[in-house]
């Protein structure tokens, strides 16, 4: 394998780390420091590395101990800090998965291999998860025999029988990064040239995350050559490298002994091994003039030339995701390290990282973790497991060393942020107590390898120079995640298009085909204005303008929220979420109404029909209609339960057309006969086109209006028969010059949270006759009651005026409030003590403009346009073919199918919701909400067929691609056949209907969203861990 | 991500859910000033066990409540 | 960036003081330091039950602006960048004030209404604002996505040129340091426990090593406020949410100002040694446990790629979360509390390190005079019965 490095090119082998491959190549100088510049060379072999931080192709920064090489790999060294590529660089994709298991084993050593054998054997469903692509954890770096056979034997034999067991998934190259609450684990694994982020949900956990070795502080202990013994051991016996030609070995513990055994096996002439239980100190090294090791210096006057030094301070549980799982760590004595002491949650160690660390003694612990984290969760725990004999001689104690010789100035504590031991000094001179002080005082543990080397290191120096033991000092908190992990992989498949749903109308292609200027209304888009030819907006909107108010224009009113709202106790409901009253609103009215917080600020507002004498349809605002439906269910829910009334979302179901225009008439005569003649604020149920519609005769724009409503797979044929009956396409800009005319506030424009309806000049819409409603009470609060409050309030300006200028009284002074809406002929401000007649000023940006202050309506303030002409000309309709939410997905769903996994829309069906009593048929979605599916409507029924469609994923795979983005257990012991959850970001009804066959009921405005997510997620088929690639 | 158990689809991811603060305030809009801005903004804030609301908005629409440890986040149908 | 040699003593308590402050983040250091420096008042204790500005002040982005919409926060908080543009000197630190340019993008129309309307706000104030039309956003922050296609498109935004960040624990040890030179004792692991109060004046305080006399007792706790002022026997309009922030490892330097867009909950700036400082939103529930869901990081990433694709591979290092109390109206509480003696500084939920200078020295006031400062006047605990509150939701909802 071929690979640059500072673009000269060096040959690897497969398997090979970066780092393995840039010793075995001889070069010692893999970057340099980050304050002081010093060179270094490679310290560890794992993902602790401090100082081997090196540019991979786009990657800013990675351990090249934890590269996988690849053909072509380019590295470049760096001075301790990433570079960002400016380019964007592409090809790399990034997903998530979601996991449940009864017991998830961290850790594919001796002892993790053990407890995930033992819990796997009892029938658990287990997930064993390991960081390197192949399993042996520490195995993989000795040469131990276990019952006289090589370790790795074992390994294979272990890994066979996981292999076999039906319930267990190994997941190696994936590192589990954070342990949040309720056993919720997070895990990164590698694969091909992305990442993959787990979230692993388990009964329980067994941690085997093994021990990592410790540094020690000497003077000029950072030179290229100084190394970890344990990393020496793993690159001779695990790559095949001779880290150095000479090796000094100095060992605190039996583990440096080791060392010195492999490195000699491998050829490396081992000239000393100093032990420190033997009083055995390291005052100094010697480097060339490349900085790299030459030699080393002991206690005495010793000299050797070396250089390799290899350096074994004793071990450190890995104790990382047990200290994030909020379990308590306590300081061993004999093995001078923190350990595991009381877990928070259901879990426990095993092995090394518990501090046992002899591989027998791990095997047997993992077996009994196993067996223990399987009967917990229920299953039968096997009596006993053959214990293998290992060759390793029991182990006798570290010495309790942190720091030799006697220049600390350049005795280095973390390597990577350049921290050394007079640094330590300076911090504790200064009256720091805390560790966590020194840490961020000196900078110790901060860097890309979070300490993982150096907090032992910093906690002994400082213990010894404050005088306690190191158990009293503590460490840093250790804060997630256990190992870097890129935005990207974070980000996962939420970027671009699917970073937020889309929420699209039945309309949007044939916005699109027209060439509709959009604009975000919270996850819709809306046309904001249609342009013809080169017009501009401003062009744009006065020709839409115009055709609304002489002739006929439409516009697509889809987005508004509608709740179908049902029970003998709906009216009374209504009186008392909205400030005026609904129980006296006659069958087939509709009334306008407002409603606000408990704090008496306006909410949200809408036009509410009565459709029968037990019920209502609600609409809302565009952005508001998810929460006005979550207060109402609050209300009804936590405080009025008696009340005997229902919600039902039918906002996708129903596709709503507004015309408006003195020629409405004739549009709508052309359209639904029956609704032509209808009166002001007066709705209908009545065929449109033919199809089961609904027609309201309101008005937002002071013209003759009409809202016409039919189910979703007709709003694209209603919109088109509209336009072909003549009316002109208008936007949102328009909608909102046209209410500005007229005086109308808007919610969220007008209105900002800090504005009561008697702000809005709307008392008449406020009851004096309701015992309450919500709101009332703080209407009558000193400071909503008093004076000089803010009002709406129009102006006349003397030039145009931006939205947001601040009005001040000529010559400056207090503000008194600011403009809210300004169009040509049409502004808005809220403002305080000012009447018509005022005169002003607006402040924006640096333009001050005089205005005057008038009355809020600007167009036809007599309502004489309401009426609009009567019928001269009725049109005629074409035939209306129905157009499904995925319809135009049909192509792609068919050429990204294939044998594993099918994606496919199933045809048209009629879909009910119902609530209250137990239809004895359908989907049970709530306590009392079922889904119905089928032709046989009752009565109070809500017809949803528009309001969500359904998608079938099949094949083997299904399951593979929905636990992508699918956050529940659909295990077929545990999924109980449908469930209402979130696929990607997209609420659905998801339901099995044969062992690999699933529904997914997804709202229709959703689909557009949730087909690119399917068709995303089946355009990167495969499954596992994969070598990297570029 | 805490695991959640709603009573009607048993235990789910938190982002189901949206939270409801404290549970039991009482809606009683015939009271003094004071009292009222207790009813809108006053809710205890222990370091312990609360007494909170939830509301299972993608699932099947349920408010509950639960008792959780502010600190340990563990949750009981009662303390 | 070298350190003073010496930053504090470390005594033991004394049997009584003059003020104790309950809290040794921040605020409560500002406290301490204004009302030596101001008051003259210097018999005074500071108690923390952990180490030393480690709670929020240890975990905050450290973002400092004054660009807040209505006119009261606006001047408290204009205060306080007034003086964080002394404080280096004032303080004989360097506290690394970086005054290199707040952005607040707005990605929708109604962003955009709102962004002008604070901009000509700040401007009648006295406070710099400006409105950037998409192409200024685009050349003051070249890495920011300005596509058009992007999900969240930048239609402007606004910039406080003199906002900008500071080095957290620097700013904590400067103002620790000075105030230990006056003799102010600063005690750390002393944990209060409970008031002693005699016809409704506060006496001493009760705590883990003792009981200390108080001629008066100021609280600054942040997210711990709650806990301390139900031990006093008084209800506050406080909730405590974890707030949850991240770095990435250490980067040449890419991002020279600090980018915040509300509607995407992303704010994010470059430290001076490299690492790039992001925050996220609150966790919606309560908690005290310092700790946050992840599924608020990986979204608050998904929309920071969104904003800067070119960080898709920046590797993030570590996570963490702190406790932030949140009043009603997003604004603090400043003032005296039903109990004499005993003060309240509180409820600046995830925006409460740009404040240090200001509300210590308004809160220092407070306390010599037992009176609001002037400008502490409005944020008193009584608006919440009046009504009158501060809503810095709609502008600015994620106040950091």
């Amino acid at each position: 394998m071929r690979f640059t490095f500072d673009e000269r090119t060096y040959e690897g082998r497969p398997g090979d780390t970066l780092a393995a491959a840039l010793l075995r190549n001889g070069v010692r100088v893999v970057g340099r420091s980050v304050d002081l510049g010093r060179p270094r060379g490679v310290f560890s072999a794992g993902p602790e590395e401090p100082n081997a931080l090196v540019r991979v192709g786009a990657d800013p920064m990675l351990a090249a101990t934890t590269v996988e090489l690849y053909e072509g790999l380019a590295a470049w060294s760096l001075r301790g800090k990433g570079r960002v590529d400016l380019a964007e660089p592409a090809g790399r994709r990034c997903d998530k998965g979601y996991l449940h298991c009864d017991v998830l084993v961290v850790g594919g050593g001796p002892a993790g291999l053990a407890a995930a054998l033992a819990a796997g054997e009892s029938g658990a469903r287990v997930i064993l998860v390991d960081d390197q692509p192949v399993l042996g954890g520490d195995l993989l770096a000795g040469r131990a025999t276990l019952d006289g056979a090589p370790a790795l034997d074992w390994v294979a034999g272990v890994a066979h029988q996981l292999a076999v067991l039906p319930e267990v998934r190994v997941l190696t190259r994936t590192t589990a990064i954070g342990y949040y609450d309720d056993n919720y684990l997070t895990a990164v694994e590698k694969r091909g040239s992305g990442e993959r982020l787990w979230h692993l949900r388990a009964r329980r956990v067994v941690l085997a995350t093994g021990a990592q070795e410790r540094s020690l502080a000497f003077p000029d202990n950072d030179r290229p050559g100084v190394m970890l013994a344990s990393a020496a051991r793993t690159y001779a016996n695990r790559y095949g490298v001779r880290p150095g030609a000479r090796a000094v070995v100095f060992t605190c513990a039996d583990s440096g002994h080791e060392a010195a055994r492999d490195l000699a096996a491998a050829g490396v002439e081992v000239v000393a091994v100093l032990d420190a239980r033997d009083g055995a100190e390291i005052t100094g090294t010697t480097a060339d003039g490349e900085g790299v090791l030459t030699g080393v210096r002991t206690r005495g006057g010793g000299q050797f030339a070396a250089d390799l030094l290899a350096v074994a301070g004793g071990w450190n549980p890995v104790a990382h995701l047990f200290s994030q799982s909020q379990g308590r760590l306590r300081f061993d004595e004999e093995l001078q390290a923190f350990v595991p002491h009381l877990s928070a949650q259901a879990e426990r160690s095993a092995g090394a990282c518990r501090g046992l660390y002899g591989t027998a003694e791990a095997i047997a612990d993992g077996y009994a973790a196993g067996s223990q984290a399987a009967g917990l969760t229920g299953f039968a725990e096997r009596a006993s497991h053959h214990i293998p004999d290992s060759d390793e001689r029991p182990p006798k104690p570290p010495a309790p060393l942190w720091v030799m010789g006697d220049d600390p100035a350049t005795s280095f504590a973390d390597l990577h942020r350049d921290v050394t031991v007079a640094d330590l000094q300076r911090a504790s001179g200064t009256g720091m107590r805390s560790v966590e002080h020194v840490k961020r005082y000196t900078t110790a543990g901060t860097g890309a390898d979070q300490g993982k080397t150096a907090g032992a290191v910093v906690v002994g120096v400082m213990s010894a120079l404050l005088g306690t033991a190191p158990g009293q000092m503590g460490t840093t908190t250790f804060r997630p995640p256990y190992t870097p992990v890129s935005f990207a992989t974070l980000a996962g498949r939420d970027r671009g298009a699917l970073s937020d749903p889309v929420r699209t109308t039945a309309m949007h292609e044939a916005h699109l085909a027209r060439g509709a200027v959009f604009e975000d209304v919270g996850q819709w888009k809306r046309p904001r204005y249609f342009p013809l030819g080169d017009e501009d907006m401003d062009e744009a909107v006065r020709r839409e303008c115009d055709a609304a108010r002489t002739r006929v224009a439409a516009m697509d009113a889809s987005t508004l929220g509608k709740i179908d709202i049902r029970g003998a106790d709906a009216g009374e409901f209504l009186d008392r979420i909205y400030t005026n009253m609904y129980s006296t609103l006659a069958v087939g009215a509709c009334r306008y109404g407002l409603m606000c917080k408990a704090d008496g600020m306006v909410f949200d507002d809408g036009t509410t029909a009565r459709l029968g004498p037990e019920h209502f349809l609600m609409t809302t605002t565009t952005g508001n209609a998810a929460a006005v439906l979550d207060w109402l269910e609050e209300w009804h829910q936590t405080e009025w339960p008696e009340l005997d009334v229902r919600f039902t979302s039918v906002t996708d179901h129903w596709a709503t057309v507004a015309v408006a225009g003195p020629k409405a008439r004739e549009v709508v005569a052309a359209l639904a006969p029956e609704a032509a003649e209808l009166a002001f604020m007066r709705c209908v149920e009545t065929p449109v086109a033919g199809v089961d519609g609904r027609v309201f005769r309101i008005s937002f724009s002071g013209e003759l209006a009409y809202e016409v409503n039919v189910p979703w797979w007709y709003g694209a044929a209603l919109w088109e028969s509209v336009l072909a009956l003549g009316a002109v396409p208008y936007g949102t800009e328009t909608m909102h010059v046209l209410r500005a005319e007229k005086g109308f506030a808007i919610v969220g424009q007008e209105t900002d949270g800090t504005v009561t309806p008697q702000d809005l000049g709307m008392e008449w819409i406020v009851s004096r006759r309701k015992p309450d409603y919500v709101g009332k009470r703080s209407h009558a609060r000193p400071d909503t009651a008093r004076e000089g409050r803010k009002r709406l309030v129009g102006l006349r300006p003397e030039e145009f005026v931006e939205e947001g200028a601040q009005l001040v009284a000529p010559g400056g002074g207090e503000m008194l409030g600011h403009v809210t809406s300004s169009y040509t002929g049409a502004v808005l401000a809220m403002a305080r003590d000012v009447a018509p007649g005022d005169r002003l000023e607006a402040v924006s940006g640096g333009r001050t403009v005089p205005v005057t202050v008038v009355e809020p309506v600007f167009y036809d303030p007599d309502n004489t346009r309401r009426d609009g002409d009567p019928v001269e000309r009725v049109g005629t309709v074409g035939e209306w073919r129905p157009e499904s939410p995925a319809g135009r997905f049909a192509h792609r769903f068919l050429s990204a199918s294939s044998e594993r996994v099918r994606l496919r829309e199933l045809p048209f069906v009629r879909m009910w919701e119902v609530r209250g009593r137990d239809p004895g048929q359908g989907l049970r979605l709530g306590p009392a909400w079922w889904l119905v599916t089928g032709d046989g409507g009752r009565e109070g029924w809500t017809d949803v067929s528009g309001q969500r469609t359904v998608l079938e994923l099949s094949g083997p795979d299904a399951v593979e691609v929905l636990v992508t983005g699918c956050p529940i257990d659909l295990h077929p012991a545990v999924f109980p056949g449908y469930a209402q959850t979130l696929l990607g970001k997209a609420g659905v009804i998801l339901e099995r209907t044969a062992p690999d066959v699933f529904r997914v009921y997804v709202r229709s405005s959703f689909t557009g969203y949730l087909a690119e997510w399917l068709l995303d997620a089946l355009s990167h088929p495969g499954s596992g861990s994969s070598p990297p690639s570029r | 991500m805490m695991l959640i158990d709603c009573p009607h689809c048993g235990p789910r991811d938190e982002n189901e859910f949206t939270y409801g603060g404290q549970a039991g305030i009482a809606y009683t809009p015939d009271v003094d000033d004071e009292a009222w801005a207790g009813y809108l903004f006053m809710r205890d804030n222990p370091k312990g066990w609360f007494h909170e609301r939830w509301f299972h908005a993608h699932g099947c629409r349920t408010w509950f409540s639960v008792h959780r440890h502010t600190v340990t986040h563990e949750m009981r149908p009662q303390p | 960036m070298s350190h003073p040699e010496f930053l504090w003593r470390n005594p033991e308590p004394k049997p009584a003081y003059d003020v104790v402050i309950v809290g040794a983040g921040g605020h409560g250091l500002a406290t301490a330091y204004y009302l030596a420096k101001n008051h003259g008042i210097t018999n005074v204790a500071v108690l923390e039950k952990g180490w030393l500005a480690g709670g929020n002040m240890a975990r905050n982005t450290t973002i400092i602006r004054s660009n807040y919409l209505w006119d009261e926060s606006a001047a408290i908080y204009e205060h306080s960048l007034k003086l964080w543009e002394g404080l280096s000197d004032d303080l004989e630190y360097d506290l690394q004030f970086s005054q290199r340019g707040v952005l607040n993008l707005a990605h929708n129309l109604a962003d955009v209404r709102e962004g002008r309307r604070r901009v000509n706000a700040n401007r009648l104030n006295g406070v710099d604002a400006e409105w950037l039309e998409a192409d200024e956003v685009k050349k003051f922050c070249p890495v920011v996505n300005a596509s058009d296609s992007a999900r969240y498109p930048v239609l402007g935004a606004t910039l406080q040129r003199r906002g900008g960040i500071a080095k957290h624990d620097h700013v904590a040890w400067a103002l620790a340091r000075k105030a230990d030179a006056y003799g102010i004792d600063l005690i750390q692991n002393i944990e209060v426990t409970g008031f002693e109060m005699v016809k409704n004046r506060v006496t001493a305080v009760q705590t883990t090593r003792g009981r200390i006399s108080a001629g008066k007792v100021a609280l600054a706790a942040a997210g711990h406020t709650s806990v301390l002022a139900a031990k006093a026997g008084f209800p506050l309009p406080l909730q405590s949410h974890p707030l949850q922030a991240l770095v990435s490892e250490l980067l040449e330097p890419v991002l020279d100002c600090v980018v915040m867009s509300n509607a995407v909950h992303v704010y994010v700036s470059q430290a001076h040694k490299g690492e790039l400082v992001m925050g996220a939103g609150i966790d919606t529930y309560n908690s005290y446990g310092q700790r946050g869901a992840f599924h608020v990081i990986e979204a608050q990433m998904a929309a920071a790629l969104e904003l800067f694709p070119i960080f898709s591979r920046v590797r993030v290092l570590r996570t963490w979360g702190g406790v932030v109390d949140v009043s009603p109206d997003a604004s603090p509480i400043i003032g005296r509390t039903p109990v004499d003696g005993l003060f309240i500084n509180a409820g600046w939920g995830t925006g409460g390190f740009k404040a240090t200078p200001g509300s210590g020295w308004v809160y220092a006031h407070t306390i010599a005079h037992d009176e609001p400062h002037p400008l502490a006047v409005p944020f008193a605990l009584e608006r919440f019965t009046t009504g009158a509150l501060i809503d810095e939701h709609g502008a600015a909802a994620v106040a950091h």
